[in-house]
C-alpha cells in the first residue's frame, strides 16, 4: 500500500511536469510548479518516514507495464524508504528554495518542466524491483537531469558541460547495462528477487562487481570517473545543482548498495580492498581539486567526490567486515556511510542554496570577484558558516558523526584475519583524516573569500539579502544539520532496520544512552555526545561572556585597520582564493597537479607590470580522458574511408562478420 | 555522584587557572636559560588584566563574526580542555568525546580562528590563516595516526580508559609507544604554534603564523584568545602526561587523600611539561615554513610505523 501511494506522488510529479510544458511561459508557472513539488515531496516523505520508524514489512506492487513477462516491479523495503528519504527531503527544500530563487531564472521554459520529472525519475529508481524498470528509470532520471545542465545553453561552457554530461551518463547505463545483464543470467530472470535467489560463481561476481564500480561510480563521481561532475554540476540552476550534488549522487550509492549488498550475494573479502583504495583515493583527490577551484559552485561539486569517497570507504569497510562475518562491526560501517549519505545531502544541499543566492545577488560565482558578503547578506551568511562547519566534520554538527563513526568501524580493523586489509585501512584512516582536515581548510578559504574580507568588486558591494523563501529552505537545512549532530542516536536508531534487512545486523540501540551519547559496539568503552558537547560549548561560552561583561571594559571604538602599521587601502592587496590555498598547493600539488608557479619579472627601468602565473594540470584528465580521446580520433580517422564504400563491399562486410562470429560461436561451444 | 561533579568543576576551574601560569613558566624558565632575568611568573595574569581593562579597537569593517569568535574559541578550546583527564580519571562526563572529538573540537577552534583572521581582509590575516590550516593539514592526519596506535595497544580511543590501561602493569616499555610519544610532541608543537614551526614571542616577521590571524585582535577579545592559546598548551601536556605519565592520577571514586597526591602529581606533570619545552625551545631555531610539511610528515611516518609493529606483533 505505500509503495501505491508513492507511485501515485510520482505520478502526480509526471503530470506536473506535462503541465509544466504547456503553462511554462507564464509567470504564474513557477509558484505553481514548485509550490505542487514542495507539497507532493513532502507528503512521500511523510510516507516513508512512517514506513522506516514503524519498521513496517517490505510493501510491493507490480504493474503491467514494461517487459511483457515480466512487468514492472515496484518495491518499498527499508532501504528504499532511507534513500526516498534523503531524495524527498532534498527535493522538499529545493522545490522550497526555487520558490524564491526559480523567480529570477531567465529560461523557465527550460527548467520547468524538467524539474518535476527529474524529481519523478529519482523515486522510481530507488522503488524500482526489476532491471528493466530500474535501467529506465536510471536512464530517465540521466535525460532529465541533463535537459537541467543545459538550460542555459546560451553559454558554450554549458553545452560543453551538458556533452561530457550525457558521454559519462550513457557509459555508465552501459555498464549497468551489462551488470543487470550478468545478474539475471541466460535465463533473463529480470525481476530482483529471482535474482537475489540466484547463484553465481566467483568470477562472474568479480566481474558484476566491476561493472557496478564502473556504472555507479561514473554517476557518483568515484575517481577517474568524476570528470563530468565538476562540470555539470554548477552549470545547472541553484536548485538543480543542490539537487545533482545533494541527492542525484546518492541515488547512485543506492543502486550500488542494492546490487552489491542486496542482490549479488555473500562478498569476498577482497571485494573490499577494491572500493576502499576507490573510495580513498576518491576522497583525498575530490578536495585537493576543491581547493584548487576559485568558482563556488564548482568548489562545492568537486566536495561532492570527496564526500562520496568518504561514504565508500564506509561501504568498503562494510564489505570487508561482511565478508569476515563480523556483522556488528559491518553495522557500524554501514549506518556510518548511510549516516553520511544523509548528512552529506543536508549540508552539500544548503552550500549549493547558498551559492545560489550570492549567485543571484551579485551574478558572480568567481571568489576572486567576491568578499565582505557577510555585512550585505548576514543570514545566508550565517547558514552557509552553519554548512561549511558542518561539511568540515566540526562538532557538534552532523559531519562530524558519520566520520566519528567511520573512524571507529576503521580502529575495529585489527579485528580482521587478512594482512592486505589489516595494512590497507590504517593508510585508509590517514587518508580519511587528511581528507576532513583539507576540508576544513576548503571551507575556511570558500567562506573567508567569498564572505568575509573587503569586497572585491562593485557587485559584491551592491549585494543584498535573499528572499524569504530561500532564506527558509537554507535555514531548515542549517536547523536540521545541528539537530542531526547533536541527538545523533535517533538517526542511528532510525537506520537500524536497513542494516539488519542488509547484512543481518544491526548497531546497538543509542536512545537510552547516558547523556544521549552514542557508542559504536555494545563492548566499546568509546562514546560521543553531541548533546553534552554542545550544552558545555554554550555554557562556556556564556560563562567567558558574563565574566567579560562583568570585568572587563565595555568600550569599543571603531578605526581603520592595524596590519601591524602597514594598513592597505585596495582590496587587491587581500588574499585571495589562489593565495590562500597556496601554501597546501605548494606541498600537494606539485606532485599530483604538477603545479607550476611562474614569474616574469620586468627588467629594472622597465615599466610593464611583472606577471605572476599558476600552471596546474589534471592528471586524471591525461592519463585517462586524454589517451582515449586520441584513440577515438584515430580510429575514427583510419575508418572514415569505410564510409565511402559501394553496396557490393558493404554486403560483403556484413557476410564476413556473420561468418566470424558464427565461427566465434562454434569455437566457443 | 556529588563529589564527582565537584571534582569535574574544580578541573574546569584548575586548567583556566593554571593556564596563565604555565605559560609564565615557560616564558621564564626560557629567559633564564638565556641568562636574562625574565618577567615574573605572574606576568600573564597581569597581562590579560591589563587587556580586560583596555578598550577594543575594532577594524572599521570587522564584522559580528570577528567578535562572536573570540567567546566561541575560548569555550571549546576550553571544553576540549576539561575533557582532557587531568588529575582524576573516569568523572562523570567524560562520556561526553573520546580522542577523537576532543582533537576535533581543537580543529572546531582553528577553523574559527582562521576565519577571524580572514575577516578584516588584511594581507597578514591572510598569511597566517592560510599557513595555519596548511600546518593542521597535515598535523591532523598525525594525530589520527597516533590515535590509530594508542587505540591498537589499549583497546579504545576513550582517555580514561586509555589512561586505566597505562597504569596496569601490563604495558611496560613499548617501541610502538615511544614512536607514539615521539609523534604526538611533535604534532603538539605544531598545534600549540611553538618553535620550530611557529615563535609565539615574534611580531612583524613573515614567517609568524598565529600570531598573524590574531594581529587585529585587541583589548577584552585578545584575552579570550590568549587565554584560549596557553588553554591549548595545558590540554596538551595533559594529554601526553595522561597517557604516557599517568602515575599518580587518581582512579575513578578514589579518597580526598587520592585526589590530592593526583591534584599534586599533576600540577608537578605540568611543570614539567613547560620546563621541557623552554629547554627545547631554546635548543632549536625557528624552521622555514616550507620545512614543516617534513617535521610533520615525520610524525605522521612514526605514528604508521607504530602502527605497523604493533600489527606485526602484540609484543612490541
Amino acid at each position: 500500500m505505500p509503495a501505491a501511494l508513492i507511485l501515485y506522488c510520482v505520478g502526480a510529479l509526471l503530470a506536473l511536469a506535462i503541465l509544466a510544458a504547456g503553462i511554462a511561459r507564464r509567470r504564474v508557472a513557477t509558484p505553481i510548479i514548485y509550490g505542487t513539488s514542495l507539497v507532493v515531496t513532502l507528503a512521500i516523505l511523510t510516507v516513508v518516514l512512517s514506513e522506516l520508524l514503524a519498521g513496517a514489512q517490505p510493501s510491493s506492487i507490480t504493474l503491467p507495464l514494461g517487459l511483457p513477462w515480466i512487468g514492472a516491479h515496484f518495491r518499498l523495503d527499508a532501504l528504499s524508504a532511507f534513500f526516498l528519504a534523503v531524495v524527498s527531503l532534498g527535493a522538499a527544500a529545493a522545490s522550497l528554495f526555487a520558490l524564491g530563487y526559480g523567480r529570477h531564472e531567465s529560461e523557465p521554459a527550460r527548467v520547468l518542466p524538467f524539474f518535476p520529472a527529474f524529481l519523478a525519475a529519482m523515486n522510481l529508481v530507488v522503488l524500482a524491483d526489476d532491471a528493466f524498470t530500474f535501467l529506465l528509470s536510471w536512464e530517465f532520471m540521466s535525460l532529465t537531469s541533463w535537459a537541467l545542465v543545459v538550460a542555459h545553453h546560451h553559454n558554450r561552457d554549458n553545452l560543453r558541460a551538458g556533452y561530457i554530461y550525457l558521454l559519462m551518463a550513457s557509459f555508465g547505463t552501459l555498464m549497468l547495462l551489462f551488470t543487470f545483464g550478468m545478474l539475471a543470467g541466460p535465463d533473463g530472470g529480470y525481476a530482483f528477487a529471482t535474482i537475489r535467489e540466484a547463484s553465481r560463481s566467483p568470477e562472474l561476481a568479480a566481474l558484476v562487481l566491476a561493472f557496478v564500480l564502473i556504472g555507479t561510480g561514473s554517476k557518483a563521481g568515484l575517481v577517474p570517473l568524476h570528470v563530468w561532475l565538476p562540470l555539470a554540476h554548477p552549470a545547472a540552476p541553484s536548485h538543480v545543482s543542490a539537487l545533482m550534488s545533494g541527492v542525484m549522487t546518492k541515488v547512485a550509492v543506492y543502486a550500488f548498495i542494492r546490487i552489491v549488498f542486496d542482490l549479488l550475494g555473500p562478498p569476498e573479502w577482497w571485494w573490499s580492498m577494491v572500493v576502499l583504495a576507490l573510495g580513498g583515493i576518491t576522497a583525498v583527490l575530490g578536495v585537493l581539486y576543491a581547493l584548487m577551484q576559485h568558482d563556488l559552485k564548482r568548489l562545492l561539486a568537486y566536495h561532492t567526490v570527496e564526500n562520496i569517497g568518504i561514504i565508500f570507504i564506509g561501504l568498503g569497510l562494510a564489505l570487508a567486515f561482511q565478508a569476515n562475518g563480523l556483522g556488528w562491526a559491518a553495522a557500524l560501517a554501514l549506518t556510518a556511510a548511510l549516516f553520511h549519505v544523509f548528512n552529506h545531502s543536508l549540508f552539500k544541499s544548503l552550500l549549493f542554496f547558498g551559492s545560489g543566492a550570492v549567485l543571484t545577488s551579485t551574478g558572480e560565482r568567481d571568489m576572486e570577484h567576491l568578499g565582505g558578503l557577510i555585512r550585505f547578506m548576514p543570514q545566508t551568511a550565517f547558514v552557509f558558516l552553519v554548512g561549511s562547519a558542518a561539511i568540515s566534520a566540526l562538532p557538534p554538527l552532523n559531519g562530524f558523526v558519520s566520520e566519528w563513526m567511520t573512524f571507529q568501524a576503521i580502529f575495529l580493523s585489527p579485528e580482521l584475519p587478512q594482512w592486505g586489509l589489516r595494512l590497507l585501512i590504517p593508510a585508509i584512516g590517514a587518508m580519511l583524516a587528511l581528507s576532513a582536515a583539507l576540508a576544513a581548510a576548503c571551507f575556511v578559504k570558500a567562506f573567508g573569500v567569498s564572505f568575509l574580507g573587503r569586497p572585491r568588486s562593485a557587485a559584491a558591494e551592491r549585494a543584498r539579502e535573499t528572499d524569504s523563501f530561500s532564506l527558509a529552505a537554507m535555514f531548515a537545512f542549517a536547523g536540521l544539520c545541528l539537530v542531526a549532530g547533536v541527538l545523533p542516536g535517533f538517526v542511528i536508531d532510525g537506520l537500524s532496520p536497513v542494516t539488519q534487512s542488509l547484512i543481518g545486523d544491526h548497531m546497538p540501540m543509542q536512545a537510552a544512552r547516558p547523556f544521549l551519547s552514542i557508542t559504536p559496539a555494545i563492548q566499546s568503552h568509546n562514546s560521543y555526545s553531541g548533546l553534552l558537547i554542545f550544552i558545555f560549548v554554550t555554557i562556556a561560552a556564556s560563562l567567558g561572556a558574563y565574566f567579560i561583561r562583568s570585568f572587563a571594559s565595555h568600550k569599543v571604538r571603531r578605526s581603520p585597520a592595524w596590519d601591524c602599521g602597514f594598513p592597505d587601502t585596495s582590496p587587491v592587496t587581500q588574499y585571495t582564493a589562489g593565495s590562500f590555498a597556496q601554501p597546501i598547493r605548494r606541498v600537494f600539488g606539485t606532485m599530483i597537479f604538477h603545479a607550476r608557479e611562474h614569474v616574469a619579472m620586468p627588467r629594472p627601468g622597465d615599466t610593464q607590470p611583472a606577471r605572476f602565473s599558476v600552471t596546474l594540470r589534471d592528471l586524471v584528465w591525461d592519463v585517462f580522458y586524454a589517451p582515449i580521446g586520441v584513440a577515438v580520433s584515430f580510429a575514427a580517422t583510419r575508418f572514415n574511408h569505410l564510409q565511402f564504400l559501394t553496396i557490393r563491399r558493404y554486403l560483403g562486410l556484413v557476410f564476413f562478420a556473420l561468418v566470424f562470429l558464427l565461427l566465434v560461436l562454434a569455437v566457443w561451444q | 555522584m556529588i563529589a564527582a561533579i565537584a571534582a569535574q568543576t574544580l578541573q574546569m576551574l584548575l586548567v583556566v587557572l593554571l593556564a596563565p601560569l604555565l605559560a609564565g613558566l615557560v616564558r621564564k624558565t626560557k629567559a633564564r636559560l638565556l641568562r636574562r632575568r625574565g618577567p615574573p611568573l605572574i606576568q600573564p595574569y597581569r597581562d590579560l588584566l591589563r587587556l580586560l581593562r583596555k578598550e577594543v579597537v575594532l577594524a572599521e569593517n570587522a564584522s559580528w563574526l570577528f567578535r562572536a569568535a573570540p567567546y566561541l574559541i575560548f569555550a571549546v578550546i576550553w571544553v576540549a580542555a576539561v575533557l582532557v583527564p587531568t588529575f582524576a580519571i573516569g568523572l562523570p562526563f567524560s562520556v561526553a568525546a573520546d580522542l577523537i572529538a576532543i582533537v576535533a573540537l581543537v580543529g572546531s577552534a582553528r577553523f574559527l580562528l582562521a576565519l577571524a583572521g580572514l575577516d578584516v581582509g588584511t594581507s597578514f590575516g591572510g598569511i597566517g590563516s592560510s599557513r595555519e590550516v596548511m600546518i593542521a593539514s597535515l598535523a591532523e592526519p598525525a594525530m589520527l595516526m597516533i590515535i590509530f596506535a594508542l587505540a591498537l595497544i589499549a583497546g579504545t580511543t576513550q582517555l580514561s580508559v586509555i589512561t586505566q590501561f597505562m597504569l596496569s602493569p601490563e604495558v611496560g616499555l613499548r617501541v610502538s609507544l615511544a614512536l607514539a610519544l615521539i609523534g604526538l610532541i611533535i604534532v603538539a608543537i605544531a598545534e600549540n604554534a611553538r618553535i620550530p614551526v611557529d615563535n609565539p614571542a615574534t611580531h612583524l616577521e613573515l614567517t609568524m603564523v598565529h600570531e598573524a590571524m590574531v594581529l587585529e585582535y585587541s583589548g577584552r577579545h585578545l584575552a579570550m584568545i590568549e587565554m584560549a592559546a596557553a588553554l591549548k598548551l595545558v590540554l596538551y601536556i595533559s594529554l601526553i602526561a595522561c597517557i604516557f605519565v599517568p602515575w599518580g592520577i587518581a582512579a575513578s571514586g578514589a579518597s580526598a587523600a587520592a585526589l590530592a597526591i593526583g591534584l599534586a602529581a599533576y600540577i608537578g606533570k605540568l611543570a614539567l611539561g613547560g620546563v621541557l619545552l623552554a629547554v627545547f625551545e631554546v635548543t632549536i631555531a625557528k624552521m622555514r615554513v616550507f620545512r614543516v610539511p617534513e617535521f610533520l610528515g615525520a610524525a605522521l611516518m612514526l605514528a604508521l610505523l607504530a602502527t605497523l609493529l604493533r600489527l606485526v606483533s602484540r609484543g612490541f
